[in-house]
């Protein structure tokens, strides 16, 4: 498995569990090696079931929400899925505001998100 | 009461290079501010999400991160308003000439959200004439019902 910085990757019934190391996603270097990470799962690791998990996260920018749209194209290229879980109010906001609700699959908890991969 | 009569309990007025961590440096000084000043929840998520992207935005697209050309911050806080006017050195922009990053053809378009950003989450957002600064305002909201 790739070292990567920015997110930390667990295997749970089939689906790539992500999780971010940063609190707060918003310096530009954090989100440039952010960015290239995500889509390393895709790209070198041919990882296409991917749960991106928000929880810890505090703050992201929308400097952030452009590399999960890369991300989400990606993943929708390899024919794979991905969805996202754990989002706090305040976050889940800004994707309803931006409609970005609508493109990416939001789940309340993991459990809930891993069972959706299996439907 | 408008923001001119307010009394201000913190103020930061400053001029920074075009560097993302004098930006954040700037940004956290905020934060802190509007922690003591009793700043938290929606509105404080909410202030802290536009700051970062009017700061972002000045740097990266109005200085074009021009080592020659600085950013002018000018951040007030009161317990219950708050004023943040940034200004870049570049030519400025058009806001109302941006695309709707939420119309169909856009949505899956990584770029684009921040200006609508702003917007949506400030009580106001005004641009000069030249589109080189925004005043952005938040009035502290009335305290959500508690749930059942």
């Amino acid at each position: 498995m790739a070292n990567y910085k920015r997110i930390v990757v667990i295997d749970e019934s089939g689906v790539s569990v992500v999780r971010f190391v940063d609190r707060k996603i918003v310096d530009s270097s954090s989100i440039e090696a952010l960015g290239e990470e995500l889509n390393a799962l895709v790209t070198v690791e041919k990882r296409n079931m991917i749960l991106l998990n928000f929880d810890g996260v505090e703050f992201l920018s929308s400097a952030a929400l452009n590399k999960l749209i890369s991300l989400n194209s990606k993943v929708k290229a390899a024919a794979g899925r991905l969805k996202l879980c754990c989002l706090r109010a305040e976050i889940k906001e800004v994707f309803t505001i931006t409609r970005l609700d609508r493109v990416f699959d939001i789940r309340k908890t993991e459990t809930e998100a891993i069972s959706a991969f299996q439907l | 009461m408008s923001s001119s009569q307010t009394d201000w309990s913190w103020r930061l007025e400053k001029s920074i290079p075009s560097s993302s961590e004098e930006g954040h440096a700037a940004i956290e000084e905020l934060v802190h501010a509007l922690e003591n000043a009793g700043w938290e929840g929606r509105d404080f998520f909410h202030i802290h999400m536009a700051t970062e992207e009017a700061v972002v935005n000045a740097i990266e697209h109005g200085n074009k991160r021009s080592p020659d050309k600085m950013v002018h911050l000018d951040f007030r806080v009161s317990d219950d308003l708050v004023r943040l006017v940034i200004t870049d050195q570049g030519a400025g922009f058009n806001p109302e000439s941006l695309p709707d990053p939420t119309d169909d053809d856009l949505l899956e378009k990584p770029r684009g959200r921040g200006v609508m950003l702003i917007r949506e989450l400030m009580t106001e957002a005004h641009y000069n004439r030249v589109g080189n600064s925004v005043e952005m305002i938040k009035r502290r909201s009335p305290p959500a019902p508690e749930e059942s």
